[in-house]
Parts: structure tokens; C-alpha cells; sequence
């Protein structure tokens, strides 16, 4: 069985934390502010630092359960944490459709009389509403928790796999990998189309990130921390960004080969492209050389506040996803100067940090009352949530 | 995105209140349409002082009402390209329909080329296919055969991505298509007319205010005359002769 390491790693919900904020600032259409989020520098994007995390701290938590109270037990915390997910997302729905029916009711104006038509879905609730709870019609910017949700329900046999035969369980996961590339397996999406984020492709992060924390992460450190890797990490990460900058400034697009473009383009998002996922794991080799893990300031005031939400990421996910809509509605209606953007990211922030203090105040006080629940029966609960 | 718009906001502040006249207020967009491939049937049609344009597209090429047509920005391409090209007889067909996918316009776009003949094909699409969430390969798989089939009928293309909407921002991405229409274009070589960013510069800058609700006409009619008058510049500058390959041309 494979060497646990015994305490949560705070570099894990700071990054968390962080991958939350810029989902946030990337979901709130037409924001200035979306301009400093990684997406803009490079290839990948804070869903995937999200979706890795979320597996690494899935196998901590879980796999201590497995091994503590055993599978059924830890199965059982697993989908039940599914099931939270899940309820999210169809609260998050509602105040989705809250939104759009209010914008059909208050908004005409013949320039857009086309892309008012997205809105004629309500005038048939009845199928549009079904396919939505079974996760088929996922508005735009609503397909991360459906992913998740997927991501866990297969985890359970994949989480008793990686602690017996880790290396299988991971080559398993990219044999998984290669395949839905090889036949276009994805899952089907109501009206049209394929899930923004194709479950089978981007379970090998969540997987490379639980196989990390049941022990491969010591087992990569000599090649992490070797300057060679981190070398060509910082190569690739520079390469990404001259190739990102010809997406703003058409006039570099000529200094890239043909063969170059030819071969990079198109970046597959759905299908976590290969570019990204290098992308990401040069980012993390050079977070892990720059970051040590007992780093001290880790417990600092400073980075505090990205903790606290990475610590309690499905509540600040959500509140994320609300807030956007809620910013959005204010740039349409109200103002959406520059000053505003920046005010209005940062407030929103801000909301995402004091929402996750509460959460994480309350479940200390909760954990303290006479409830018949010890702690180590919610392994989650001891230092964050999963 | 956004860093676009930033350099051109630093453009136009370089460039000062020059651009404040009505008909200008369009210019504000031309840091926009920057890097242009060239369009050779098109020079050779100016040459023989005949151009055809085929203009294809979906609900956001018309504006509803009785002057929809004349008003809408097909129309306004013809009268800015016939005004610019003196001597040469400019004819724009139009074949636009509301709620059509790329995919189908592809398939009705080899008959529609037997009709007219064009010199260019101007391929307004994107925004049924993001409201649709069509895969996003079929998309792309589309708009490579919409151009394939264009070429092999002797035509340039020239694509037109989709309006920024701002109000419905939320619920189409018609960003993510806007950009795969981007990529096409670059790898195609094909000029676009990328309606997405210039669109999103007007608002950004005031220029048309894109959230308000209305049923009114004018400000529909006022971005029509515009986007035909950017592409009538765009046609013109890529068509020319002389226009250095592929290094912006301007």
C-alpha cells in the first residue's frame, strides 16, 4: 500500500483557491479584469489546476477513509459527496433560468433578434428542465460541477485500484485517455453537441491527481525537482505564451511557422488537449521549485484568504458561478465601466473569501457542539473539504 | 480578447478626436481588421471592372422590417463598395436566412454559387452554431468544406464571425466560436471580418450602446451601415495588387 502523506498540504488549497478566483473572474462575460487569468498567457486554464487538485485531495481524504473504514464505507462518503455536487448544480440551474427569463421579459431589440432565439428553450421547460437534471442541457459556464459529479461516481473502484496497483490505475487512466482520442467517445449534450468537458479525457488529471497524492508524488520529486525538467518547463511555458500572444496581436502570427500552427491548432479543450495538460504540469513543476511545501509563509495572513476558499471549494465554486451571473447582470443593467469591472471583480472576491470563513467557522463550531459526530468519522471536515 | 481591445483603446488614443464624425465612428474598428490575406479573384474581377459578392449568412446579416433589407449591412457594402470603386460594376446577392447552422448553409452553398457566380463569398455564420452548441469540430469541419467549396468554384472568401451580444453574453458562447472562425481564417488564409471584437470595441468604448432595450431601428440601422462600410475597406484592401502578403497590408 502506498505511504500517505499525513498532513493536508496547504499548497493545495492555496492554489485552489487561487484556480477559484480566476474561474470566477473568467465566468463574468466581457470582464477587463479576466485579462490577468493564465488563460491569456498560455495553453491551459484554471480548470485544469481545479480538476487536479480536486483529485489529489479527493485520494487524500478518501483513500484515508478507505484504508481507516474500508471501501464500502469510503464509497459511500464518495457518492455521497456526488450527490452535494449535484444538488449544486441544479440550484445553480434555478437561478440561472431566474436570470434568462427575466432577460426575455425585459429585453427586445431588433439588432439581436437572432441570438434571442437562445431563449426560446423556455417556452418548452418541460423537456428543457428534464434534460438539465439529468445533465444533458448545461447552460454556458455550467459544466465544470457535471463533470465533477461524473469524475466522482467513477471513483470509488478507481481510488481501491490506485491503492493496490497505482502504476495500473494510472496507465489505465491514460489506456482511457488515448482511447476516447482514438474514437471520439464523448457524452452526448441536449439540444446538440458533446459536454464542454469530456469526462473520459479529463479523468486522467483527476486520476494523475489522486495517483500524486497516494505516494507518485514522492516518487516524481526527483524528477520535479531536477533543473533539466524545470528547464524545459519554463521553455514550454514561454513558448505557450509567444504562441498566446498571437492571439491578441494578429501581426506575430506570421513569425509562426506553418508547421508549427499546423500542429498545435486546434487546442481541444473538451478533450483536454495534450498541449494543456503539458501546459499545466510545467506550471505545477515550477510552482513546486518555487513553492516547497513547509514553505512558512503558507500560514500567513497573506495567503490566507485564496486558502480558506481552496479549503471549502464547492461552496466558493458555487458562490462563484452565482456571483458572475449577479456581475453580469450589473454590467448590463447599471454600469459596465472599467472601474466598475475592477470594483466589481474584486468585490465579488472578496464575497468568495468572507463566504468561506463563515463555512469554515461554522464547521469548527459544529465540530465543537455535543453532536454525536467525532471528527474522525468525516475525515473531510478535519481540514477542509474535499 | 481583451488585450485587443486595450491595444486598440491605446491606438485610438494615439489617434485622438479625429474619429468623433458620424460616419467615423466606425473607424474606432479598424485596428481591428488588421492582418489581411489576399483575396485574388477579386482583384481580378476589379481588373475587368465587374465584382460579384455572394453574401451567405444567418439572422444576424438582417435587420426585421419593412426597410430590413436596404438598411441591412449587405446592402450597405454594395452602396460603400460602389461609392470606392468607380467604373466597376459592384453587384452584392444576398442569401440569408435566420436560424442556420454553417453545416447548412454548406449545403446549399454549391447551388447558390451555380446561380450567382461570385467573385467572393462573404460567410456571415457562428452564432446558430454556438446557440445550438454544435460540436465545435463539426463547426470548424464546416467552415473548412463552406470554404473548400467556394475555392473550387473560383470564389474568395470572406468570413464574418458573430455579433457581440452582450445581453445574452451569458447563455451562448459565441465567443468560443468567434475565436474557432479566427483560427479557420489563419490556417485557411482567408481574410475575417471579426464582427465579434469590433462589435465588443463599440461597446467598450460607447460608441453604440449595445445593452440598451429597444424596439427602435436606429441604432440596429446605424451598426448595418458600419460593419458595410468596415468590410467594403476590408474587400478593397485586400484585393489590392499590390497589397504585401500577409503583413497587415496597412
Amino acid at each position: 500500500m502506498a505511504p500517505v502523506t499525513p498532513e493536508r498540504d496547504l499548497r493545495l488549497d492555496l492554489f485552489r483557491g487561487i484556480a477559484l478566483w480566476l474561474i470566477f473572474l473568467d465566468h463574468i462575460p466581457s470582464n477587463a479584469v479576466s485579462w490577468i487569468t493564465i488563460r491569456n498567457y498560455g495553453f491551459s486554464d484554471a480548470t485544469e489546476i481545479f480538476v487536479f487538485i480536486s483529485g489529489y485531495t479527493a485520494a487524500f481524504v478518501y483513500g484515508r477513509a478507505m484504508r481507516e473504514h474500508g471501501f464500502i464505507v469510503a464509497s459511500a462518503r464518495v457518492l455521497k459527496r456526488a450527490w452535494q455536487i449535484y444538488i449544486a448544480h441544479v440550484f445553480l440551474f434555478a437561478i440561472y433560468l431566474a436570470e434568462i427569463a427575466y432577460v426575455a421579459h425585459s429585453f427586445s431589440n431588433p439588432l439581436f433578434t437572432e441570438e434571442m432565439g437562445v431563449l426560446d428553450f423556455l417556452q418548452n421547460p418541460d423537456v428543457t428542465i428534464f434534460e438539465a437534471l439529468i445533465l444533458k442541457f448545461k447552460p454556458v459556464n455550467m459544466d465544470v460541477l457535471p463533470l465533477y459529479i461524473v469524475l466522482l461516481l467513477w471513483f470509488p473502484p478507481m481510488l481501491w485500484l490506485l491503492m493496490r496497483v497505482p502504476s495500473f490505475a494510472l496507465a489505465g487512466s491514460a489506456l482511457l485517455y488515448a482511447l476516447t482520442w482514438w474514437f471520439d467517445w464523448s457524452i452526448p449534450a441536449y439540444p446538440h453537441g458533446e459536454w464542454v468537458f469530456n469526462p473520459f479525457a479529463w479523468q486522467l488529471l483527476f486520476v494523475f491527481g489522486a495517483w500524486c497524492a497516494l505516494g507518485g508524488a514522492q516518487r516524481l520529486s526527483r524528477w520535479i525537482n531536477s533543473p533539466v525538467v524545470v528547464g524545459l518547463a519554463v521553455a514550454y511555458i514561454l513558448f505557450a505564451f509567444g504562441i498566446a500572444m498571437t492571439w491578441y496581436f494578429p501581426r506575430l502570427a506570421v513569425l509562426v511557422p506553418k508547421f508549427v500552427s499546423d500542429a498545435i491548432y486546434p487546442i481541444d479543450k473538451p478533450n483536454l488537449d495534450v498541449l494543456r495538460i503539458v501546459h499545466f504540469l510545467s506550471l505545477a513543476v515550477i510552482t513546486v521549485w518555487f513553492v516547497p511545501r513547509g514553505w512558512p509563509a503558507l500560514r500567513s495572513r497573506v495567503f490566507w484568504p485564496a486558502i480558506v476558499c481552496g479549503q471549502h471549494s464547492l461552496e466558493t465554486f458555487c458562490l462563484g458561478v452565482f456571483l458572475a451571473f449577479a456581475a453580469h447582470f450589473l454590467f448590463t443593467e447599471i454600469s459596465n465601466t472599467l472601474l466598475t469591472q475592477i470594483i466589481v471583480s474584486l468585490l465579488g472576491i472578496a464575497i468568495m473569501v468572507a463566504a468561506a470563513a463563515l463555512v469554515s467557522w461554522y464547521k469548527r463550531i459544529e465540530r465543537q457542539g455535543p453532536g454525536p459526530r467525532p471528527p474522525s468519522i468525516e475525515p473531510g471536515y478535519a481540514r477542509g473539504d474535499v | 480578447m481583451t488585450g485587443r481591445v486595450l491595444l486598440s483603446l491605446a491606438l485610438l488614443a494615439l489617434a485622438g478626436p479625429a474619429w468623433a464624425e458620424m460616419p467615423e465612428t466606425c473607424r474606432v474598428a479598424e485596428p481591428q481588421i488588421e492582418r489581411v490575406f489576399p483575396l485574388q479573384q477579386v482583384t481580378r474581377a476589379l481588373a475587368a471592372k465587374r465584382l460579384d459578392i455572394l453574401v451567405l449568412g444567418a439572422g444576424s446579416s438582417l435587420l426585421p422590417g419593412p426597410n430590413g433589407v436596404k438598411n441591412s449591412y449587405p446592402e450597405r457594402l454594395q452602396i460603400a463598395l460602389a461609392e470606392q470603386l468607380p467604373g466597376v460594376a459592384v453587384t452584392v446577392t444576398s442569401d440569408v436566412k435566420a436560424r442556420r447552422t454553417a453545416a447548412q448553409m454548406v449545403k446549399i452553398l454549391l447551388p447558390a454559387l451555380a446561380v450567382s457566380k461570385p467573385a467572393l463569398v462573404v460567410w456571415q455564420t457562428g452564432t446558430v452554431d454556438a446557440m445550438q452548441s454544435i460540436d465545435t469540430d463539426q463547426f470548424k469541419a464546416a467552415l473548412d468544406s463552406g470554404i473548400a467549396i467556394a475555392r473550387s468554384a473560383g470564389a474568395d472568401v470572406v468570413l464574418i464571425n458573430a455579433q457581440y451580444s452582450p445581453r445574452t453574453e451569458p447563455m451562448i458562447a459565441l465567443g468560443t466560436y468567434a475565436e474557432i472562425m479566427r483560427w479557420v481564417a489563419l490556417q485557411q488564409e482567408v481574410p475575417i471580418f471579426d464582427r465579434f471584437s469590433i462589435m465588443k470595441l463599440w461597446a467598450d468604448l460607447g460608441t453604440f450602446d449595445l445593452y440598451s432595450a429597444t424596439e427602435k431601428l436606429d441604432i440596429a440601422e446605424r451598426v448595418h451601415d458600419c460593419i458595410g462600410r468596415l468590410l467594403a475597406d476590408l474587400v478593397i484592401d485586400a484585393a489590392k495588387p499590390d497589397v504585401p502578403h500577409a503583413d497587415g497590408g496597412r
